[in-house]
């Protein structure tokens, strides 16, 4: 069953906010901006064209590097990861739509360190809510949503963009 | 095949275990394999050109038949998964076939090898191994004999796939000696499961098995009418040991009669493409610019191989045989 949806511009505008307040406090000058798809890749371009970044978005497909292969198997729709930069010793924005058990974001580290050497990683995220697996942190949150073990929260797209609360019966 | 009817190549849940034949595989089956090798494809073009999916996992290329080019794309496909690669290069001996081969595998066993890719010279002898290993290992046809050689007619419908709208509207034409061909079984088997329109085979009666009626194939014995309209030709490497048994009377007569040539390329329609499994005899089965003219795809071909073995190899690793129950 789902719940309404909630309002994407509002938050993408506070995550905006959030990103712009600690690149003053941590000093990060012309990072570059990774999206992680699907959702994350989104939120990204939002985000980019608020921002005015100058280099280009990166987007990254993390389906390789999860760490549930053996439970189910490859993904045949991997997307291929765009990084048109080089990464080495430069501050990266990561971002995501939802930051939930921290798998992802695990994931995407590994693969970004695959490429080269960054300076600084920082995470921004759309959504935040409960339920870390791992130590994972975001450093820019557009909202925090507290849900219930059994509730999931996606973000659906591309046109329109879409928040959704699922809960489901045991 | 077992007794029972049940397809060996599949586990409990329909998955693919082992890769043994295009035989028993389902057209979902066959397009999975392909649309995850589209996934792998992609890798090669990353500056890491790894990604960690099976690392930790030993393959071991067993290989009782002699082939570089094979064994070297199967390494790498192994090796851009992080997988760990052990090579070995086994004569059969005549005597004790059955039992030495069994001794080997249980050998290699021992050592907690997950994964087997075999090439042997008996049609068959990769279900035979398939059969005997422990639950959790899976083995992949290099090709055996003259059976059967599925990851080269993936690669081959795969890259078809690549450049072709759909296999239902499709002319696909098999050039060659088709009689020793596991490269032409497998591909006439992938090609009709996948539901190609015409499946036409072209070759001298002397290199054409007597059933092919039975291959859901048509046959001609002249390169004009066989290659009229068709969007694909396959040309098969043509063996020198067939001019010494007699089969053919040089590779002169044979290029005259059956080499596709730049004239002959033009009874085919205008965007077909050319394929070969390599490697090439220039002037032999086909002329050097059609082999390098803009409708061959000879060397998408052996990039396509690395991305469809990298598909197949991750497939049946994750088998559900492997849980532990």
């Amino acid at each position: 069953m789902t719940e309404p949806t909630m309002d994407i511009i509002k938050i993408a505008d506070q995550l905006a906010q959030s990103v712009d307040l600690m690149m003053n406090q941590r000093q990060v000058v012309n990072p570059l901006m990774i999206g992680i798809h699907t959702g994350g890749a989104w939120v990204a371009k939002m985000l980019y064209e608020r921002l005015g970044f100058v280099e280009p978005l990166g987007t990254l497909d993390i389906s390789f590097y999860r760490d549930d292969f053996s439970q189910i198997g490859v993904n045949p729709e991997v997307k291929p990861s765009s990084l048109p930069f080089e990464v080495e010793e430069r501050d990266i924005l990561l971002i995501d739509d939802v930051l939930y058990t921290g798998r992802t974001i695990r994931a995407a580290l590994n693969e970004i360190f695959d490429y080269g050497r960054p300076g600084r990683v920082f995470l921004g995220v759309l959504i935040e809510r409960d339920g870390r697996q791992v130590p994972v942190q975001a450093d820019c949150v557009g909202t925090r949503v507290d849900l219930k073990a059994n509730q999931r929260i996606k973000l659906s797209g591309p046109e329109p963009l879409e928040l959704r609360t699922y809960t489901f019966d045991n | 095949m077992t007794e029972l009817g049940q397809n060996i190549q599949l586990d409990t849940t329909g998955q693919l275990r082992h890769f043994l034949s295009i035989e028993g595989l389902d057209k979902e089956l066959l397009t999975r394999i392909m649309d995850t090798a589209e996934s792998f494809a992609g890798v090669a073009n990353q500056p890491v050109k790894k990604v960690p999916l099976l690392r930790g996992k030993t393959i071991v290329n067993l290989f009782f038949e002699n082939s570089t080019r094979t064994r070297a794309t199967f390494e790498i496909a192994a090796k851009r998964l992080s997988a760990d690669v052990l090579n070995i290069n086994i004569e059969t001996s005549a005597t004790s076939k059955g039992e030495s081969l069994l001794d080997t595998i249980r050998n290699l066993e021992a050592m907690y090898v997950d994964m087997f890719v075999i090439r042997h010279g008996d049609s068959g002898a990769p279900f035979f191994i398939a059969q005997h290993v422990a639950p959790h290992v899976s083995v992949i046809s290099a090709g055996d004999g003259r059976h059967s050689h599925p990851t080269q007619a993936m690669l081959d419908m795969f890259t078809i796939r690549r450049h072709k709208e759909s296999f239902e509207s499709l002319r696909v034409a098999i050039v060659g000696d088709i009689l020793h061909s596991r490269v032409a079984r497998s591909q006439i088997l992938a090609l009709n499961t996948l539901g190609a329109a015409e499946v036409r085979v072209i070759a001298p009666r002397t290199l054409l098995p007597t059933n092919t009626e039975f291959l859901g194939v048509e046959v001609f014995h002249c390169m004009e009418t066989g290659l009229k309209d068709v969007d694909v030709i396959i040309m098969l490497r043509l063996q020198k040991e067939r001019m010494r048994g007699a089969l053919l009377p040089s590779e002169h007569e044979y290029y005259s009669g059956f080499g596709l040539t730049e004239q002959r390329l033009k009874f085919a329609h205008p965007d077909a493409i050319v394929m070969h499994p390599g490697p090439i005899n220039r002037g032999v089965e086909i002329e050097s610019r059609v082999a390098d003219g803009n409708a061959s795809v000879i060397l998408e071909q052996v990039s396509n191989g690395i991305a469809i073995r990298m598909a197949v190899m991750t497939m049946a690793m994750h088998s559900k045989s492997r849980e532990l129950s």
